[in-house]
């Protein structure tokens, strides 16, 4: 048996004739925050379902410390959701729902109460013990959930969605607040979410879902950084790609020959491979005095002013399918129907095998 | 021209809530009577008559019947309403539609109908005329009601609120008992309220099913044929009070909703 917290083992699940996750495997470890990012029905809210009980899969196990729950009930496993909806129930005051769980273990009323205080303390509602929920905003009812979760300390916690329905500015602040609580108690944390932002500002542990399997797994920054997949570069952040095919590879590099032109770059590829090369939008550089390599020439299209930057997309001079997607200063001069000189350094390109 | 049209249509109004009430005001002015007969002129107002139906044990009696049938029969049909609703709305089951048709279709069936037949049913199950078997047919009558309010709240939000508290680990009665009763509350309660206006004041059912031991719409019934005396009129002003207390019930836990 693995020392990891969860682990599933060769999941696939199927809704009728429909397949929606194709034999995933993915260990978790203790004290961890795991993110699973990916677009809807990707998989992974059903992924998450499986963990906590609510769906058993129709082929593969689900071990948590060692045991088999794959088809233990929610009740009886070890984890406890937070629903996107928060789930709370309407006719009980916050104390009593953070104190559900715990009542339903038999604890008696004084140190179930005294216990949903500190868990409210926690999430930083310890005011709001004798209200009722409707009594309360979306972000401190997403608090009241989170507490409800954590008194009865699971050895997981799902997080389905949770910042989804809360408004941006909420949605970051409650996201930093979240990481914090995590640290604070150390309960391992798996987090669903199709916020790609949300994913790199939370996640130790990051996976990259799409059409029922996992594309990528990883910190954060080395799947930003080296993505393993088209679809994990395009997803989790922007990028551009030129696809190719590898013409010559000796000592370790390896020449491609793409629409831009044949670019040079290190890799394993055989020859008559075909690749994808992939550049992060901060990589790309405009004008003349560029990089080593070049990618021609290509038109302005649109200029996106973000406040710290302008967002640049431009179509390839000499493939009008080619998109270039980069990133400019505030300060850059650049216009709609600019023809300008493209091109980025050869260890900045992601080398994608299709 | 338009004041015409309005006072045109004032007065339609009043001829069509006088056809509905002025049956109701007869009878409850006339119960107010102080002479032996419930026709005009109007001498009362005196509660003579209220202390006659008071005094009449057959009449309290009935009374009480009636009340202990309307509320156990009430408290049966939305007991298995609310199990029936639940079922629909959480389970997939087979020809659900089917089924869910099937439960409601009593609502369509007259009162004389399920009365004869739950009379031939008992005849031959061997279970005599008495207010059990009225209180039988009236749960027949009131379970489609109950399901078809209950069902229309029990609404797909409540599924996670469930689903949460079976996930910090409530077996599923404590669900249903902890949870779930207590979110559909109002329309248990206006379920159960409907109910008991439509058992309390229900005659054709009572009539076929009950013998020695009869309800009040029956028992007013049999004081009638002896002809008309105020004393019918003070006991039909009750029976019409606590419909009207009923429905009341009913209305306000059906609105108390509104804030949550």
């Amino acid at each position: 048996m693995s020392a990891s917290l969860v682990d599933i083992s060769s999941v696939s699940h199927r809704f009728g004739q429909q397949v929606v996750l194709k034999n995933v495997s993915l260990q978790i470890e203790p004290g961890s925050y795991t993110i699973l990012l990916g677009p809807s029905g990707s998989g992974k809210t059903t992924l998450l379902s499986i963990l906590g009980g609510f769906v058993t899969p129709s082929e593969g196990k689900v071990f948590i410390r060692g045991e088999d729950c794959t088809s233990v009930p929610p009740a009886k496993r070890p984890t406890t959701t937070v629903f996107q909806d928060y789930a709370l129930f309407p006719h009980m005051t916050v104390g009593a729902n953070v104190g559900f769980g715990l009542r339903m273990q038999g604890v008696d009323g004084a140190r179930r109460a005294a216990k949903a205080r500190e868990a409210l303390a926690l999430v930083g509602l310890a005011a709001a013990f004798d209200k009722k929920p409707h009594q309360l905003s979306g972000g401190q009812r997403q608090r009241v959930a989170l507490a409800r979760a954590l008194v009865i300390e699971p050895a997981v916690l799902l997080l389905d969605e949770p910042l989804g329905a809360l408004d941006l500015k909420l949605r970051r602040q409650m996201q930093d607040e979240l990481k914090a609580i995590q640290k604070r108690v150390g309960t391992a944390f798996i987090h669903v979410t199709h916020d790609q932002e949300e994913a790199m500002a939370l996640a130790d542990h990051c996976v990259v879902m799409n059409d029922g399997r996992i594309e990528d797994e990883g910190p954060p920054e080395r799947v930003y950084a080296r993505p393993a997949t088209r679809f994990s570069a395009t997803f989790m952040g922007e990028s551009t790609i030129l696809s190719g095919t590898v013409t010559e590879a000796k000592s370790g590099t390896v020449t491609v020959a793409t629409s831009a032109g044949p670019i040079s770059l290190p890799g394993a590829p055989q020859p008559g491979a075909k690749v994808a090369l992939a550049i992060r939008p901060e990589h790309l550089v405009l004008g003349a005095t560029g990089g080593a390599v070049a990618l021609g020439s290509a038109k302005v299209r649109d200029v996106v002013f973000q406040g710290s930057f302008k967002r640049i997309l431009a179509s390839s001079v000499e493939d009008p399918t080619l998109q270039f997607i980069a990133k400019a200063p505030a300060s850059a001069a650049v216009q709609p129907g600019d023809t300008i000189a493209v091109s980025c350094n050869a260890g900045d390109i992601i080398l994608l095998t299709d | 021209m338009r004041r015409i049209v309005r006072i045109a249509a004032w007065l339609y109004a009043l001829a069509v809530y006088g056809f509905i009430f002025l049956p109701v005001i007869v009878l409850v002015l006339f119960s107010l009577q102080a002479t032996s007969f419930p026709i005009p002129p109007f001498t009362g107002p005196s509660l003579r008559w209220y202390q006659a139906v008071l005094s009449d044990t057959r009449l309290t009696s009935a009374l009480v019947n009636s009340l202990a049938v309307a509320i156990l029969s009430s408290a049966a049909a939305v007991t298995l309403g609310f199990l029936s609703a639940w079922g629909f709305a959480r389970f997939t089951l087979p020809s659900s539609t089917l089924l869910r048709g099937l439960i409601t279709l009593p609502l369509t069936v007259s009162y004389l109908i399920i009365g004869m037949g739950l009379l031939v049913l008992f005849n031959w199950a061997g279970l005599p005329k008495s207010l059990l078997a009225a209180g039988i047919g009236h749960v027949v009558i009131n379970l489609p009601l109950c399901f078809a309010i209950i069902y229309s709240q029990m609404g797909d939000h409540q599924i996670n609120i469930e689903r949460a508290a079976r996930d910090l680990g409530a077996p599923e009665w404590k669900v249903l008992l902890l949870i779930t009763v207590p979110v559909m509350a109002p329309a248990i309660f206006a379920g159960f309220f409907l109910s008991m206006t439509f058992s309390w004041d229900e005659f054709v059912i009572s009539f076929l099913l009950t013998r020695f031991d009869t309800t009040l719409p029956v028992e007013i019934w049999n004081l009638l044929r002896s002809g008309l005396n105020p004393k019918t009129n003070a006991v039909g002003s009750l029976v019409f009070a606590v419909s009207i207390v009923l429905v009341v019930l009913f209305e306000l836990t059906l609105l108390r909703r509104t804030p949550a």
